[in-house]
């Protein structure tokens, strides 16, 4: 990464009394692949529109490779964006559609097909230039707007959910051709997403927007490992609060007091004193379900607790188990290994063992009763079957 | 099933199908006929065919008529469509109930009775009228200000036609009972006309476009001109016709406002029939405007149609020789 491409200085937008965009500071780095992720209406849309040029903030100021582009019209800036519906002009060719941005910078003629042509070739869209848009699929479609906004090189490229439309197959194909057309073009990618597996698996870095204000800017390994706050925590993947305060701390561990629950053992890296109130997140998938008790571990000691399982999910991919230990419902999930029979059929009303090394806990100081609506609540189970 | 459903759409298209024939083909038809005959003196259709209405228009008066009749029709249609597009454009951006409001005050002198309102142009129009009089201290500043220009430049912009010198002494021409007067007060009543189609069509039309057009760097006015206006090129057909198809057959506006610099098809028509009592000579000239109606109309289609096998060939083309290059390679 060679400097900064687009920074943004304290921008703030609001629409009447709503603050759509509160304060955010941060840069993107040339060349870099960068999401903005966030539930719908955390601002994350009107950033980007700001970046094109449909929205002004209200105070703040947005540089573009180290010049104030705030007050610049949007055909003046090296910003082109791949909007989430295509907007690919109906009564033009996919060939006058990707020509459009040279043919108003009066390109000659053979510049514009030789650009035309090439970029046609990396999408591989060749035989169809010649089509209009309606005759094209929609991923078709999505690859030409992609081709339109990047024919003449700006300087970054926004992508404003552009894979919202399009299946789960094609989405995934989508998702490795986009990052191939990254690698190729080399200019600084600014996506939008309200799709964290989208943002995971593209992104060199993200920045989680709520309520207007980013919460956490960072790769995705620490996005999901290390959550700043509830709220990302919530948000990315799913995950079990526990609610309690800091007992006893003894070098990189401490036991944190549930009320309602037993005493967790959890990984203190950041050296959290005793009598701290924080909250614990634990990834369902870092939680095993076993019926027999786990082997007995030296060390630091694992959190074992015994359970009632009252719900399984049984999801493709893996298989989800509501458990039951004192007064807390607790989410696991659990790849399975064999056909239909896993080693272990764990099923409703076991008494099962759930334990987790205290080292995939992640301690939260930041906490909001909000964002803990966002963790999948435990289905509202029948109590077994109503007489006939 | 399939005679079922072949019957079914015949007990469907009867009527509309038995009234076209009723009410278009044979009342057309009918007029045709009459102008093969000659007329009697007290208004009637004279027995046994002659050309001699035909013959009768011949005469260099009615070339000359209909020339103007189609020309001015271009210019009224040229000028609405002009206005019209930034009007729909403006209204289809307006929030959801201004929108509605404002389109309907597009509607709202229709509430006036047109006579009444040709009328109110007539006085306004009249030398002692107040646009007359606003016409007349414009044509005095311009003079004064042409004044202050060099001899050169004076006499360019007199042969140019520009600028039209008005002999000194003499007051500015009079807008009433000119070509001018009737352009000018048919924009007015067909404007409307103009743009309700292209405001009908602006709604649809995907505003995002717009906004995609900017981003790719085109100013304001050329995304205006190269997405908006093909954008809503359905809209600019049916507009086109709304205004071309009643200026054509337009009498009232040339009758009030034209004088006799001003005589349209429409004029020639009433006063054949209804002061002159020459059906036949009436009919003829109405067929003959039917037809110059039609005939942009049928080229318009042919047009479409061109450029429609145009984009189809283009496209098969281009596969082929994409096919052939694939097939080298």
């Amino acid at each position: 990464m060679a400097g900064e491409s687009l920074v943004f200085d304290h921008v703030t937008k609001r629409f009447g009394s709503l603050v759509a965009v509160d304060d955010v500071s941060f840069s993107v780095g040339k060349g870099e692949f960068f999401s903005l992720l966030g539930p719908s209406g955390c601002g994350k849309t009107t950033l980007l529109r700001m970046v094109g040029g449909f929205e002004r903030p209200d105070s703040g100021r947005i540089y573009l490779d180290g010049r104030d582009i705030t007050d610049e019209p949007p055909n003046m800036r090296r910003v082109h964006t791949v909007f989430q519906n295509y907007a690919l002009f109906p009564t033009m060719t996919i060939w006058d559609n990707i020509a459009f941005s040279l043919r108003i910078a009066k390109r000659p003629a053979d510049e514009i097909e030789k650009a035309v042509e090439s970029i046609l070739e990396m999408i591989r869209m060749g035989d169809h230039a010649w089509k209009y848009p309606n005759q094209l699929s929609g991923g078709q479609k999505q690859r030409v707007a992609i081709a339109r906004a990047l024919v003449d090189r700006p300087r970054v490229l926004l992508l404003d959910e552009p894979l919202a439309a399009l299946d789960l197959k094609l989405r995934q194909h989508m998702l490795l051709e986009l990052d191939t057309i990254h690698d190729q073009v080399g200019i600084t990618f600014m996506y939008v997403t309200h799709d964290q597996g989208e943002a995971m698996s593209l992104s060199d870095r993200i920045a989680v927007m709520n309520r207007g204000r980013v919460e956490q800017l960072d790769i995705p390994a620490k996005i999901y490992e290390a959550p700043v706050s509830s709220f990302v925590a919530a948000f990315i993947g799913d995950t079990n609060f526990f609610e309690g305060s800091i007992v006893s701390a003894d070098g990189d561990y401490c036991t944190i007091d549930c009320p309602g629950f037993a005493p967790i053992r959890a990984f203190n890296d950041r050296k959290l004193a005793e009598g701290q109130k924080v909250h614990l997140s634990v990834r369902p998938e870092k939680i095993h379900v076993t019926l027999a008790p786990p082997p007995p571990e030296k060390g630091v000691g694992i959190n074992v607790f015994k359970s009632k399982v009252t719900d399984v999910i049984y999801q493709g991919v893996y298989t989800k188990y509501w458990l039951r230990s004192a007064d807390r419902s607790v989410s696991a999930v659990k790849p399975h290994s064999r056909f239909l029979l896993d080693q272990e059929a764990i099923s409703w009303n076991d008494n099962a063992y759930m334990w987790w090394h205290p080292d995939d806990g992640y301690m939260i100081e930041n906490f909001s009763e909000l964002d803990a609506s966002l963790v999948q609540a435990p289905p509202q189970s029948v109590k077994g079957p109503s007489a006939p | 099933m399939k005679r079922r459903s072949r019957l079914a759409e015949w007990i469907v298209t009867t009527p509309s199908l038995a009234w076209l024939l009723l009410f278009f083909a044979v009342p057309a038809l009918i007029l045709l006929s009459f102008t093969f005959h000659g007329h009697t003196v007290n208004g009637g259709v004279a027995e046994g065919w002659s050309l001699t209405t035909w013959r009768a228009l011949a005469d260099p008066d009615y070339p000359a008529i209909v020339w103007r009749t189609i020309r001015l029709s271009f210019e009224v249609t040229f000028w609405c469509i002009l206005f019209a597009l930034p009007c729909a454009y403006a209204i289809a951006r307006l929030p959801g109930r201004f929108r509605a409001l404002v389109a309907g005050a597009v509607m709202l002198p229709f509430w006036t009775s047109f006579v009444v309102r040709v009328f109110a142009w007539k006085t306004m129009l009249h030398p002692d009228g107040w646009l007359q009089t606003c016409y007349a201290v414009f044509v005095r500043a311009r003079e004064w200000m042409c004044g202050w220009l060099p001899e050169s430049v004076r006499e360019f912009l007199a042969w140019s036609g520009l600028v039209q010198a008005v002999p000194a002494g003499q007051s500015a021409a009079t807008i009433l009972d000119s070509e001018t007067a009737v352009v000018l007060v048919s924009v007015y009543t067909f404007l409307p006309f103009a743009i309700m189609p292209l405001y009908t069509a602006a709604e649809k039309f995907d505003f995002s476009l717009m906004e995609a057009a900017r981003d790719l760097g085109a100013k304001s006015f050329y995304a205006f001109r190269k997405i908006f206006v093909p954008g809503v090129k359905q809209g600019v057909v049916s507009a086109v016709l709304m205004v071309f198809i009643p200026m054509m057959g337009s009498y009232v506006i040339p009758q009030m406002l034209g004088g006799t610099d001003c005589v349209l098809v429409g004029n020639k028509i009433f006063m054949r029939a209804i002061q002159n009592r020459n059906i036949p000579h009436a009919s003829a000239l109405a067929t003959l405007m039917a037809f110059s109606v039609l005939v942009p109309i049928a080229l318009a289609a042919w047009w479409r149609r061109r450029q429609d096998l145009r984009d189809k060939k283009r496209l098969a083309d281009e596969t082929d020789r994409r096919m052939a290059m694939g097939g080298a390679a």
